[in-house]
This record gives C-alpha cells, sequence and structure tokens, in this order.
C-alpha cells in the first residue's frame, strides 16, 4: 500500500493531482447540492406535525454528521503524520479544522433555529446539540494552538497531539453528556434526530447529505493546496508556479 | 580516566546527511553534511542569526530538522534515542540552574539524572574545580549569571559522555575559566572524544589546525 | 565515574523531591490557587443570595468548578520555569525515559495543588450547606478526580509552554477534556445526597483516571519535544 502511496507523498505530485480533480468534484457537488436543495425545500412534502419548518432538518443533519465526521478525518491525518511522518498528512489537517468548525457551527444555528419553533426557545440543553457545543470548543482549540505557533511544521504537530487526544475524549464527551441529559431532563423533551422518514423524504434528504459531503471534499481540496503552498513556498517548484501564474495574470491585465 | 574510555573509533561518532533547516521561512541550512570523528574538535562559525544554535539543537536531536538525518554511530538517533543520550553532553544558551535551589542540589540533579555519581564528596570536589567553594549552599538566585553557567558546566568534569556539544560556552566565563575549560576539551578529546561548539572568540590554546571549522553563512534567495 | 543505571522508580523520587523541594521554597504557588479556590466559592453565596436550600442543590457543581478553575491557574507552573531556565531540556537529553520524568513532575503538582483542594473542600462543603450525606462522595470524587484534571492539563501545558501568550489559550485547550470528569463527580455528589448508591459513577471516574494516566505521559512526552524545538 506504502508503495503505492508514496508518488502522492510528494507536495508537487498532491498539487496537481488534487488540482486536476477539483473541476470534476466542483462539478459534481454543485448537481447534487442543487438537486438536493430545490427538492428538499421546494418538493419534498412538509412534515405532518412540525410543517415547513422541518425543512431545515435537511440542512442540520448534514452538517452535524458532517462535522463529527471531519474530526474523524482530522484524527486520521494526525495519526498518519505522527507514526508515518508523512508530512501532507498536517497540511490536509490544517486544510480541514476551519471547514469542520464552520459546519459544527451551521449544525449549532440550525439546530437553535429549528429549536425556536419547535420549543419556543433558541437554546435547549439537548444532548445532541450540548455534544456539537463541545465539539465546537474542541475544534476551537486545534485552531487557535495551529495559530499560536509560527512554524507551521510544528502546529501540525502540536494541533495533532491535541486532535488525537479530543478523538479519545469525543466519544467520552458524548456519551457522558448523553448520560447527564437523561438524568436531569427525563424523556420530556423529544430530542433532534431521527424521525422515521418516508421515502419521499429520505430521497432528497440523501441529495442533500451527498451534496454537502462533496462541498466539504471541494473546501477541504482548495485548503490543502494552499496548505501545501505555503509550507513549501522556498520550493523552486513553488516559486516557479507563482511567478508563472504572476506573469500570466500580468499578461491578461495589458490585453 | 582510562585513556580508550571511548571505544568508538572506527566509525564516525556523529554525522549528518542533507541537513536543511528553515526558520521563519528563511532558508538557514541547506543540505548540509557533516560527519565529527572521534578527537575532533568543531567550531561552528558564523554571523548572529546565521543558525549556529540550530544546528547544535538539532545535532543534538533536540529540533527535527527540515530535512535530513543525524547519525549516531551510523545509527539514526531517532532509533537510538537512549543510547545517544547517554553518550551526550548537551549544553545550551540556557544553564538549566534552578533559583530555588542551591548549588550543590542543582549539581547533585544534574549528575543523577544523568546517571552519575551525586554523593556529597564527589559534588565538592567538582564545585572546587569550577571555583565554587564556599556557595554550596547560596541559592541559585543569589548567584552570577557566570557562576550558573559555571554550575552547568561543571558536568564536563565528571562526564562520560564522548559527544560534547556546547552553545556558547564561554559566556560571562573569565579568562582563567575559558583557559580551564580549554584544557578540559584537549583531555576530553585526547581520550577519543569530540567536542563541537559555538564560540565567538578563538580558542587560544589550540593550533588553528587542530580546529575543524564549520562555517555558516546567510543563505540569499 | 561508573555510569549508574537509575531505575524508574530512582529516577520518579529524583524529580520528586526535585519538584517538591522547588515548591516548598515558593510557597504562595501551593497557597495562592488555594486562595482562589476558597474567594471563588465565597462569591457563589454573595452573588446567588444566602438561602440553604439553594445553596445545597449547587454547591457540588459550584465546588467542582471552582476546583477545575483553580488546577487550571497552577498547570500553568508544571513546565513553565524548567522551560524558562533550560532544565526542561536538560531533562529531554536526559537518557531517562521521558514518561517517567513527566510522570514523576505530574505527581508532584497534584500532590502541591490537588491534595490541599481535597483537605480544604469540606470546610467549604460547609460554607455552602453539602448534604450531609454528600462529604464521603465529595472526597472521593475530588481524590479519584483531581490527578485526572492534573493529568489531563499537563498534556495542555506541554502543547503551550513555548508559546509566549499560552496562559488563555490553555483553559481554552484543557476545560473541554475536563467535561467527563465534572459531570461523573457532580453527579456522584447529588446522588449520594439522595443517599443512593453512587459507585457507579466512581467506577466511571477511576477509569478517567487509570486511562489518562497510561496515556497521558506519553501525549506530554510528545508534546513538550515540540514545544522544546
Amino acid at each position: 500500500m506504502w508503495k503505492w502511496l508514496h508518488p502522492y507523498a510528494n507536495p508537487e505530485v498532491s498539487y496537481h493531482f488534487v488540482g486536476k480533480i477539483l473541476p470534476w468534484l466542483s462539478a459534481l457537488t454543485a448537481i447534487f447540492l442543487s438537486i438536493g436543495i430545490v427538492w428538499a425545500l421546494a418538493f419534498a412534502p412538509a412534515d405532518y406535525q412540525q410543517g415547513d419548518s422541518f425543512r431545515i432538518f435537511y440542512i442540520h443533519v448534514p452538517a452535524a454528521s458532517l462535522s463529527m465526521g471531519i474530526y474523524f478525518g482530522m484524527a486520521i491525518a494526525a495519526f498518519t503524520s505522527m507514526v508515518w511522518q508523512f508530512k501532507l498528512a498536517d497540511a490536509s489537517a490544517a486544510a480541514m479544522a476551519p471547514v469542520g468548525a464552520t459546519f459544527t457551527a451551521i449544525a449549532l444555528i440550525t439546530g437553535a433555529a429549528w429549536g425556536k419553533p419547535m420549543w419556543g426557545t433558541w437554546w435547549i440543553w439537548d444532548a445532541r446539540l450540548t455534544s456539537e457545543l463541545i465539539l465546537l470548543f474542541l475544534y476551537l482549540g486545534v485552531i487557535a494552538l495551529h495559530n499560536a505557533f509560527e512554524d507551521k511544521n510544528l502546529a501540525g504537530k502540536a494541533a495533532g497531539i491535541l486532535t488525537l487526544v479530543g478523538v479519545i475524549n469525543l466519544p467520552i464527551i458524548k456519551y457522558s453528556v448523553e448520560w447527564w441529559n437523561t438524568l436531569h431532563q427525563g424523556s420530556t423533551v423529544s430530542k433532534l434526530g431521527k424521525p422515521s422518514m418516508s421515502i419521499d423524504m429520505l430521497w432528497p434528504f440523501l441529495f442533500c447529505f451527498i451534496g454537502f459531503a462533496l462541498l466539504v471534499g471541494v473546501i477541504i481540496c482548495i485548503r490543502f493546496r494552499n496548505e501545501i503552498l505555503t509550507r513549501n513556498s522556498i520550493r523552486p517548484w513553488v516559486r516557479t508556479l507563482v511567478s508563472e501564474q504572476t506573469s500570466s495574470s500580468k499578461l491578461v491585465e495589458n490585453k | 580516566m582510562s585513556t580508550a574510555q571511548f571505544a568508538c573509533q572506527l566509525t564516525p561518532l556523529l554525522s549528518a546527511t542533507s541537513l536543511t533547516c528553515i526558520r521563519e521561512d528563511r532558508l538557514l541550512l541547506d543540505q548540509l553534511n557533516i560527519e565529527i570523528n572521534a578527537g575532533d574538535i568543531v567550531q561552528v562559525e558564523g554571523p548572529n542569526g546565521s543558525g549556529k544554535t540550530s544546528l547544535l539543537r538539532i545535532l543534538a536531536g533536540l529540533s527535527q530538522p527540515f530535512e535530513g538525518e543525524v547519525f549516531f554511530k551510523n545509527e539514526s538517533i531517532r532509533q537510538s534515542r537512549e543510547e545517544f543520550h547517554q553518550s551526550l553532553l548537551y549544553l545550551g544558551h540556557l544553564p538549566g540552574v534552578k533559583d530555588e535551589m542551591n548549588a550543590q542540589e542543582n549539581l547533585s540533579f544534574n549528575l543523577a539524572l544523568h546517571g552519575l555519581n551525586n554523593d556529597t564528596k564527589n559534588i565538592e570536589q567538582i564545585l572546587s574545580e569550577v571555583s565554587l567553594t564556599g556557595f554550596e549552599d547560596s541559592l541559585a538566585s543569589h548567584l552570577s549569571a557566570g557562576q550558573h553557567r559555571r554550575i552547568a558546566l561543571a558536568r564536563l568534569y565528571k562526564s562520560n559522555a564522548c559527544i560534547w556539544i556546547l552553545d556558547e560556552p564561554f559566556t560571562a566565563i573569565d579568562k582563567q575559566g575559558v583557559y580551564a575549560l580549554e584544557q578540559l576539551f584537549k583531555a576530553h578529546i585526547n581520550q577519543g572524544g569530540c567536542v563541537i561548539l559555538t564560540t565567538h572568540q578563538d580558542l587560544l590554546t589550540f593550533e588553528p589546525s587542530q580546529v575543524k571549522k564549520i562555517t555558516l553563512d546567510y543563505v540569499f534567495e | 565515574m561508573s555510569l549508574i543505571n537509575l531505575s524508574y522508580s530512582a529516577v520518579f523520587s529524583l524529580v520528586l523531591k526535585r519538584d517538591l523541594t522547588i515548591a516548598m521554597r515558593h510557597k504562595d504557588d501551593i497557597i495562592n490557587p488555594l486562595l482562589f479556590f476558597v474567594i471563588v466559592i465565597t462569591l457563589f453565596p454573595l452573588g446567588i443570595g444566602p438561602e440553604a436550600q439553594t445553596l445545597s442543590r449547587i454547591a457540588p457543581g459550584i465546588i467542582w468548578v471552582a476546583a477545575l478553575l483553580s488546577t487550571l491557574l497552577s498547570l500553568d507552573r508544571l513546565f513553565k520555569s524548567d522551560h524558562n531556565d533550560g532544565s526542561l531540556e536538560q531533562m529531554l537529553l536526559s537518557p531517562q525515559p521521558v514518561f517517567i520524568l513527566v510522570l514523576a513532575k505530574i505527581f508532584a503538582h497534584w500532590l502541591i495543588t490537588g491534595l490541599p483542594l481535597i483537605l480544604i473542600a469540606p470546610l467549604l462543603a460547609v460554607l455552602l450547606h453539602l448534604n450531609e450525606q454528600s462529604y464521603g462522595a465529595l472526597f472521593l470524587t475530588l481524590l479519584l478526580g483531581t490527578p485526572v484534571l492534573s493529568l489531563l492539563g499537563a498534556i495542555g501545558v506541554g502543547l503551550t509552554v513555548g508559546i509566549k501568550k499560552g496562559g488563555v489559550l490553555l483553559s481554552l485547550l484543557v476545560l473541554p477534556l475536563y467535561i467527563p470528569v465534572l459531570i461523573f463527580a457532580t453527579s456522584a455528589i447529588d446522588t449520594a445526597a439522595l443517599g443512593l448508591p453512587y459507585s457507579g459513577q466512581l467506577a466511571i471516574i477511576a477509569a478517567l483516571f487509570f486511562g489518562s494516566l497510561t496515556l497521558a505521559p506519553f501525549a506530554v512526552g510528545a508534546a513538550l519535544k515540540i514545544s522544546t524545538n
């Protein structure tokens, strides 16, 4: 497996490789996301209890699952970088962190917006919302630590350790928050989450979910390319790349 | 001390291949190859900010180079950490002396940490060698910068490490102290050890041909 | 001149003795976090009102949150001064295993900050009208929980010790990790107040303790290597 992966450990190769798949990925994202959102917001049936406010579910749930997924992705990248000294993995983790934090924030905001018509209050200490809030803190910690180091290589390593510590703690935190929630609130409040979905809700949901997942992929790829460039700014290939770009843009201006 | 104390003369004691170091987007070391043998005294030269300290820290294994690898007796120091550290004595800019402890306690802890004999008699003898007799019981916070450095340097007198990496060892040390240290270096390399150091003043008692030099310069872009 | 091969326990006690000696000559480092703990707890009745029923209801939470904060306040000195005067890099360069050195320093930190907290907590529990049945639970949760705070906190300090303004960052990194301990400890005290068995919560805190005891020293070692880079 490592032999096969080896060429991609070269920053230049992976920079160009990601650049090649990016247009395809973006096109796919546009297709899935536009179909999914139009379907979910305009054509899918309204919930018989919650009415149209239920439609925020099509954004909230993908954002919430992706926010967790991205954290696990970061942990895998951190582990790879630590065990195999695989420097690109640090760059990918750095590319993921702000995206994950943003999706966590989206999950929280949509959760609150959904809570208002459902419970009549913006915030409720629901187990899921609470773990999502703590996840946001974990993300912000990783980002803040990353920013605190001048040297990007060190920053990546430090953030990697914190991510791994966080990923060990995440299930414990999630479990303890759920336990705390049932202890203090009983089951008086129906949790956000999976009502049994009818088929005409499931399809637009799947399209939305895949669309958002692809969107995450696209943003991470773009950020990953940037991370590669900043980390290798003294390499000759980056310099020629930059000088080519600037000269071609000057050409366009002159025309 | 016997003369053949360090039986490691065949392979280079410390070597490094294609060391590259980047600090704040500046290339400090560029594909540097180093080989240091038993009996060598190596002086790292260069203007301020040229990466002397960075090089010494990389050689000691405290910093990781951007590229390249350091070898102790042809074995990567990442693989043989404990063995390497047993043969290494590194003194950086900071003396590693605790203000809250007195000279004797500081030295005693340092020796014990490195697995050396730290009974009182031994310590008194070493402290007298670095002319700290009479200051054994003074808290380090009451001692001068030069005396702090002497406490740190005192370890050299009883060291069984064959590689000495010293970053500006003469800072705040008076003339006689410098002379004594140079004699110590001589004895050390004659026993088959090696010394790697940075200093702004030349080594006075060594023949210029005796001292190997690594000259670092700004790498202009 | 012979090399003495130190056993793990000899290295552990060597570092422990050194850190305790230093702490004893700097007594305000022990007293100040404790004073902070006491003052924070006295602020709550002043802010909420002296009604005994309300206070006893929120006492477990207040005591534990104050314990978290005062631990956090004292964490900084775990590696900071060693980092600043160069003794940290000497320790990392010694032939001794890093996790033993780290474990000894964390244990010293707990003796200096965690233990006094446990000793003074019953007094503060009286001020907050904590239910009498809860004293045992308070003691046991603090006994098992404060080492977890020191161990997890050490990871945060290890990561931030090389950063100039690492103090606020440290709390940002460490506090979320403290949440499980807080939840199970306060719940154990609450359960005890009802006269119910709280061994389940204690078992979980014990599991957290052993988990962090085995994993944290390695994470701290790795973090310190990055910070001294």
